[in-house]
């Protein structure tokens, strides 16, 4: 028996306008989207679009009917008969359900017990000097690698696209070698680049050299390690970018061009601007895969996170908790960096979406089911990227 | 600068796109104050055209000049130099475009839509060129809508902001491309009474359009284009009701 009159129904409709208090109805849908959109005191009535940016809530069949009927019961009139409306079940949701609980349970119980997971170990190393130091340079192989990769690669991204088939050739050839080797063969390449130069010298091509070095001691591994991060990082970077700008439709820079803007600054005011819509969200998966991709850098004795603990365990012979040490401090960055993204993607579809999607915090408002949770409460919010401009 | 002669001279321009000639030797003039409304069918040239003119294409023989100067090039004796960058762009804001598809910077509020070129190219302050839009986009009938993003406005009001857009460069002369073809027809009304106050303003305008009635009234000049050249021009009177040429009255027996 899959359908039945289901009660709760009315519990799982109030945000759609079936409150029970009447002003629902209908078009309360409508009206909180109307408000999702226009969010900043637009006089707009609320139209059809409203119902593309409500939520699942409101799209039922439930929540378009024709009227509601207060809290006490789900009958409608239809055929001037009344009728109950019933939700349809999902038996395999709840199978798959109880299998994922049990899986999930079996493992808390493993971490739980197994003694060799040592959790004490863990504890104790968690925040020590040798671990938080290890964890700092991890940030700063990623942020640095990630600078070098998203300059570079805007640039190289703008070489590919010049009519200059000399320069659009020289990106591509970069992007084909960055790319078409692995990254840990080019952090071992930058390490030992001292026997292939062994000095490094700045000045006129084939002319004197104004500053010199050793390379050995201008490369370190941790040098050797940026370099090799950052630059293979451009040339994935470079194609990231390059989707982005060609996702701009042409009409745009020229319209800006038409103003008299040289390209330089239509590249900079009205195409990259443009194109972050596309290139945020990939770069976010970028710099979390560098965050652990960073670790590569332990082949080459660069103390961060990974190699810190290697150093430890080598010692006292306790891998698993020490790793877990390094596998928990991954998911902690990886987590913040995942929360920045997703605002950091709000803040770019600025202009193009017509509502911008709830927050986390704003949908467990919502879920929860004050009055301040309507959705209307989206239109109070999604000003707040505008409004900051300026 | 020069106060003579017309704001825009065009002369046997050609222009390819692979073997394919779109214009092949078209001459027209336009006198300073002047507004002159482009017909033609589809296909014609007309949009190439008006982006010669702003040299988003580049010619392949003949020469247009605004306002007493070669467009895109510069001569000197006998030789005909082609013009940096820098320089095109220079040239470029003298000259107003308004595009079929309502090409409004999204990521950009209507104001700072306007203010754009000013404050990057004439390197106005942000407060002069601010006060300029607000004044410009009044006289389109936009002034309560200055923060509005384009995705909040109609198609309309859309289009009287990119007329805003080109007037805040003081331009000399304004290239409409079928400016209301792409939008719904009650929205039509509203930026074709922005175009006419601005053609009594005294604005050197040329207009590509299909809009025969606003040619009729609005026009100093009707040119009929087929074929990628001017096939006849002259008063709108007269081109629109006694054609000289065959395809010009097949053509106005097919819109009107
Ligand atoms: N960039 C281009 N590359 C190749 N062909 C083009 C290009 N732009 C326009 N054309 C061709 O030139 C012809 C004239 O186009 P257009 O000037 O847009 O005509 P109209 O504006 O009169 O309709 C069309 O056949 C079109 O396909
Ligand atoms: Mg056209």
């Amino acid at each position: 028996m899959l359908r039945r009159a289901d009660p709760r129904l009315l519990q799982a409709a109030p945000d759609a306008g079936y409150d029970g208090d009447g002003a629902g109805g209908p078009t309360g849908g409508g009206i909180a989207a109307a408000g999702t959109r226009g969010g900043s005191g637009e006089d707009e009535p609320p139209s059809a679009p409203a119902g593309i940016v409500t939520e699942p809530f409101a799209a039922q069949p439930l929540a378009t009917g024709p009227t509601g009927t207060g809290p006490g019961g789900a009958a409608e009139l239809i055929g001037g008969e009344p009728a109950t409306v019933v939700r349809l079940r999902h038996p395999w949701r709840w199978v798959a359900g109880a299998l994922v609980a049990l899986l999930v349970a079996m493992l808390v119980r493993s971490l739980a017990t197994n003694p060799r997971f040592d959790w004490s170990v863990v504890r104790e190393n968690f925040t020590t000097h040798a671990t938080l130091m290890g964890l700092w340079v991890t940030i700063e192989l990623t942020v640095i690698s990630m600078a070098i990769g998203i300059i570079l690669g805007t640039v190289l991204a703008v070489l590919r696209l010049s009519p200059n088939p000399l320069v659009s050739s020289a990106s591509w050839v970069y992007v084909w070698v960055f790319r078409g080797t692995p990254v840990i063969v080019q952090i071992l390449f930058w390490n030992f680049v001292a026997a292939l130069y062994p000095t490094l010298s700045i000045g006129i091509p084939f002319g004197p050299s104004f500053v010199q070095g050793n390379a050995n001691t201008v490369v370190t591994p941790f040098v050797a390690a940026i370099l090799g991060l950052g630059l293979n990082e451009a040339a994935y970077m470079a194609e990231i970018v390059r989707a982005g700008i060609l996702s701009v439709p042409e009409g745009q820079s020229e319209a800006a061009l038409s103003l008299g803007l040289t390209r330089l600054q239509t590249m900079r005011t009205i195409v990259l601007p443009q194109a972050m819509r596309v290139i945020v969200p990939p770069t976010g998966n970028e710099v979390i895969s560098m965050l652990k991709t960073s670790s590569l850098a332990s082949v080459i004795a660069v103390t961060e996170l990974l190699y810190s603990v290697q150093i430890v365990y080598s010692r006292t012979f306790q891998q698993i908790p020490l790793l877990l040490v390094a596998v928990i401090w991954y998911l902690i960055v990886t987590t913040i960096l995942n929360v920045g993204q997703y605002y950091l993607e709000r803040r770019f579809a600025r202009g193009s979406a017509r509502s911008l999607p709830l927050t986390p915090w704003q949908r467990l408002r919502r879920l929860v089911g004050t009055n301040h949770a309507r959705p209307a409460m989206a239109g109070a919010a999604s000003p707040a990227p505008r409004s900051d401009r300026r | 600068m020069s106060a003579a002669g017309p704001m825009l001279q065009i002369r046997e321009l050609h222009k390819s796109f692979g073997r394919t000639e779109i214009l092949k030797g078209l001459d027209l003039d336009v006198d300073r104050g002047a507004v002159v409304c482009i017909l033609g069918p589809s296909g014609s040239g007309k949009s190439t055209l008006l982006r010669c003119v702003n040299r988003l294409e580049t010619v392949d023989a003949g020469w247009i000049s605004v306002d007493g100067e070669l467009v895109g090039y510069r001569r000197r004796g006998n030789r005909l130099y082609e013009l940096p960058d820098k320089e095109v762009a220079r040239a470029r804001a003298n000259v107003g475009m308004v595009f079929q598809h309502l090409h409004l910077f999204p990521h950009m509020t209507a104001l700072d839509n306007v203010t754009l070129g000013p404050t990057l190219v004439h390197k106005e302050s942000k407060p002069v060129a601010e006060d300029h839009a607000r004044e410009l986009l009044g006289r389109v009938g936009l002034a309560d809508r200055a923060s509005a993003f384009p995705n909040e406005l109609s198609g309309g009001q859309q289009q009287r902001i990119a007329i805003a857009r080109a007037l805040a460069m003081r331009p000399s002369l304004i290239l409409f491309d079928e400016p209301t073809s792409a939008l719904d027809p009650e929205l039509v009304g509203e930026v074709l009474e922005a175009m006419r106050n601005l053609a009594n303003s005294g604005m050197t305008m040329v207009v590509v359009t299909h809009e025969v009635a606003f040619a009729r009234e609005v026009a100093d000049t009707v040119a009929f284009m087929d074929g990628g050249v001017i096939v006849e021009a002259g008063p709108p009177r007269q081109v629109l009701e006694h054609p000289q040429h065959r395809r010009t009255g097949e053509f106005l027996s097919k819109v009107l």
